[in-house]
């Protein structure tokens, strides 16, 4: 019985102590924000994306799962600005993790070191879904990705100050290649500049910011309202006003008001990959952007 | 004032110029050139200096504009919710029309529940309105107040507790009164269940819910499998019952929950808990052998067993356009005490099995087939007028709603109800549940 006694500590000894050269658990809301945290941890960091690009995460199930990745966090990255409201609170509360609470160095949210747009001068719900912190599809503008790196490659070096050094470093490498990027993409997406364009939901005004592109109408009749016929038909007779070039859409969305819009307008329905892995070819953070431009050049051809 | 002087010395010179040449008098010539120079000297300091100021004003702009910037970037990284400073205040509206063909005698034949159970009265019916109230108390505790609104007008305390945020290894205690973690629907509030009503094993052997006044310690482990182990211990206030007057407690519990996922479209939970609570003096309305109503009163031990399973499938983990879940719970409990003036014994278990799809973004349907059995019962002496039967009590039904948001919900119910042997009650049920305020998250 002893022995027993013994041998049940030993293991629960063992499962609840962190060894002291594992590898920082980053549990990251979005997948492009697991993307940044792996560019600037390397193999510093374990991270668990909670979300896929197919999901929509404004509605995400506060799964087993997820409650005990949470629990192991050391770092927790995620957008902010209320996208995450509906399921992130419940898996913090039921996680039982105090190094990751609202507040705590281990919580870090994107939405608070970029310039934010759409922030609502009213609040109501019959307005649909709106973030009363404004826009939080900030994932959309690659310059956003480089003031969130400079927030999150300190945050890492905060809290794990043996490898701030490391983190340093990789923060300097992946800026500078960040920059370049963004230079080529611009470069790229010159010739898409003011072109009219229509969303599914209001997820892109900081790629429309960055590349100038001009949002005429969006097929959701309030922000996170399902597109209906009688608004889409609106949006036909908008269109006939106002053309718009193509009628865009994130890769969770569903097709097929895009498509209806699409076939009656005449205008070519994109999808786009709206974070990594939303695409084949989006498989990091470079390919999501090279990716989105390619598909927004490839439309107005 | 100096430009309109150089505008006319300008004019004037061009005049003047060809005419001077034409006279061809060098002395003249010569003044007119040092003129020239000097005012092309003036000119070019001028524009330098203009040049200088030029730049400054634009280092001075551009100073701004990242100025602006960053107020813009503080401006956005106000606390992430509106209410982060405030209470979260949530105001769940819910109302319930119920056709039914029976009257509201209602009782499960061959089970003492006791408690608030049964489809309620028929008609319009405010149904259960709840306000709550939660926040952090301050960096090691969570609270909350949750108040039920009753139909006739009585305010009941559903749930007020106190909860630790920051204790090690992932323990957390609750203190107050809070549902119960045993099984999976036992913790979840009126207005997340799938159907109007709860499973007959719940209204039989729980009192519908049970919520206590006590503590909870639960623990998390450490694991990528999702581990929970918790253990209540409290007054034990079950099915409308006040719990003894005494030192210590009078119920206790522990639960063990696991869960995952099995790809990316499947997760699931499975448990299993314990409960051991002694009621007294609870109130179960009964048929006694003469064919008259009366209420039983049973004061004893109860040990309740609960194992529960849910599975929940979404293409992708997607469930905007379609979802299903599937879930299941089995209740024994076995009894031992007095009913009313003499000896009582019983070993009863129960079971239910529901389904709910969504077909469509917004709309949902459901099936659920409740069953009780008999199992064995010794009424002691009470044979004088409670007689032992057989009867199985069953129910089947089936719910249709339509949910324009996360916060509105509007929904169709049909069961045909024999938890009474001599009656089948056919309901229908049109109810609706509206949330206000804080965007209250739901849990798995």
């Amino acid at each position: 019985m002893k022995s027993l006694i013994q041998s049940v500590l030993l293991t629960l000894f063992l499962m609840t102590s962190h060894s002291a050269n594992a590898a920082l658990n980053v549990f990251a809301c979005e997948p492009e924000w697991g993307a940044l945290v792996q560019e600037l941890g390397g193999d510093k960091v374990t991270v668990f994306t909670a979300t896929n690009a197919l999901q929509d995460v404004h509605h995400i199930e506060a799964k087993p799962s997820l409650v005990a990745q949470l629990r192991k966090a050391d770092l927790l990255v995620c957008t902010g600005s209320e996208l995450e409201i509906g399921w992130l609170p419940v898996l913090l509360r039921q996680a039982g993790n105090s190094n990751v609470l609202t507040g705590k160095p281990g919580n870090f949210e994107a939405a608070h070191y970029v310039r934010m747009l759409e922030i609502p001068s009213r609040l109501d719900r019959a307005d649909g879904d709106v973030h009363p912190g404004g826009n939080p599809h900030i994932q959309t503008d690659p310059r956003n990705f480089a003031k969130v790196s400079d927030a999150l490659a300190q945050r890492l070096a905060e809290i794990d100050a043996a490898n701030a050094g490391f983190y340093e470093s990789r923060h300097k490498d992946f800026s500078l290649r960040w920059q370049d990027a963004i230079k080529r993409w611009e470069t790229h997406a010159a010739p898409l500049k003011g072109f009219a364009i229509v969303v599914q939901h209001k997820g892109f005004p900081y790629l429309e910011d960055w590349l100038g592109l001009h949002e005429v109408a969006t097929l959701e009749p309030k922000p996170g309202v399902e597109p209906t016929s009688t608004h889409l038909a609106e949006v036909l007779a908008q269109l006939q006003k106002q053309p718009a070039r193509m009628v865009i859409r994130a890769a969770y969305n569903s097709d097929r008001p895009s498509q209806w819009l699409s076939e009656r307008a005449k205008i070519p329905s994109v999808s786009l990959p709206f974070t990594v892995g939303g695409s084949e070819r989006a498989k990091d953070l470079f390919s999501l952007f090279d990716d989105t431009i390619q598909r927004l050049l490839d439309a107005i051809k | 004032m100096y430009k309109r002087k150089f505008m006319a010395r300008a004019i004037a010179l061009a005049f003047l110029l060809p005419m001077a040449a034409q006279a061809n008098d060098s002395e003249e010539m010569e003044k007119l050139r040092a003129e020239l120079q000097q005012i092309k000297q003036n000119y070019e300091t001028r524009i330098q200096s203009l040049e200088t100021r030029l730049q400054q004003t634009e280092t001075v702009a551009g100073q701004a504009d990242k100025k602006a910037e960053a107020a813009t970037v503080q401006a956005s990284s106000r606390p992430a919710s509106s209410n982060a400073l405030n209470p979260d205040i949530s105001l769940i509206l819910s109302g319930t029309y119920a056709n039914r063909s029976q009257d509201s005698d209602f009782h499960i034949t061959g089970f003492q529940a006791g408690g608030e159970i049964g489809p309620g009265t028929r008609g319009f019916n405010l149904g259960e309105s709840e306000l709550g109230v939660y926040a952090n108390v301050d960096d090691k505790f969570y609270g909350g107040l949750n108040l039920a609104l009753a139909p006739d007008n009585s305010v009941g305390v559903e749930e007020a507790f106190i909860q630790t945020t920051s204790l090690p290894g992932a323990v957390t205690v609750k203190a107050g009164r809070f549902f119960s973690g045993i099984g999976y629907l036992n913790e979840q509030h009126a207005h997340t269940w799938d159907f109007v009503d709860n499973p007959l094993a719940y209204q039989a052997f729980l009192g519908n819910q049970f919520g206590d006044d006590g503590i909870q310690l639960k623990w998390l482990a450490p694991t990528d499998l999702f581990l929970e182990l918790g253990a209540e211990y409290g007054r034990g206030r079950i099915a409308d019952t006040e719990g003894r007057d005494k030192n210590g407690g009078s119920a206790g519990s522990l639960f063990a929950h696991v869960g995952g996922d099995l790809g990316v479209s499947n997760s699931w939970r499975a448990g299993l808990s314990y409960l051991e609570v002694s009621p007294k003096d609870r109130q179960s309305n009964d048929l006694d052998a003469a064919g008259t109503y009366l209420t039983n009163s049973f004061t004893g031990n109860s040990k309740v067993w609960l194992a529960d399973f849910v599975w929940k499938w979404a293409p992708n983990g997607n469930s905007t356009n379609t979802s299903f879940k599937l879930q299941g719970e089995y209740v024994h409990r076995n009894e031992d005490g007095t009913l009313n003036t003499d000896s009582y014994s019983a070993s009863q278990d129960g079971w239910y099995v529901q389904g709910v799809y969504k077909f469509l973004p917004y709309w949902r349907t459901g099936l659920r087939y409740d069953r009780l059995n008999s199992g064995n019962v010794d009424y002691g002496l009470n044979t004088a007028n409670l007689a032992n039967t057989d009867y199985d009590p069953k129910r089947i039904s089936w719910m249709l709603d339509y949910s324009p948001s996360e916060f509105s919900r509007i929904r169709l119910q049909l069961s045909s109800d024999k938890s009474r042997q001599e009656a089948t009650d056919n309901q229908v049920f049109i109810q609706y549940q509206m949330s206000l305020g804080a965007h209250g998250g739901h849990k798995y």
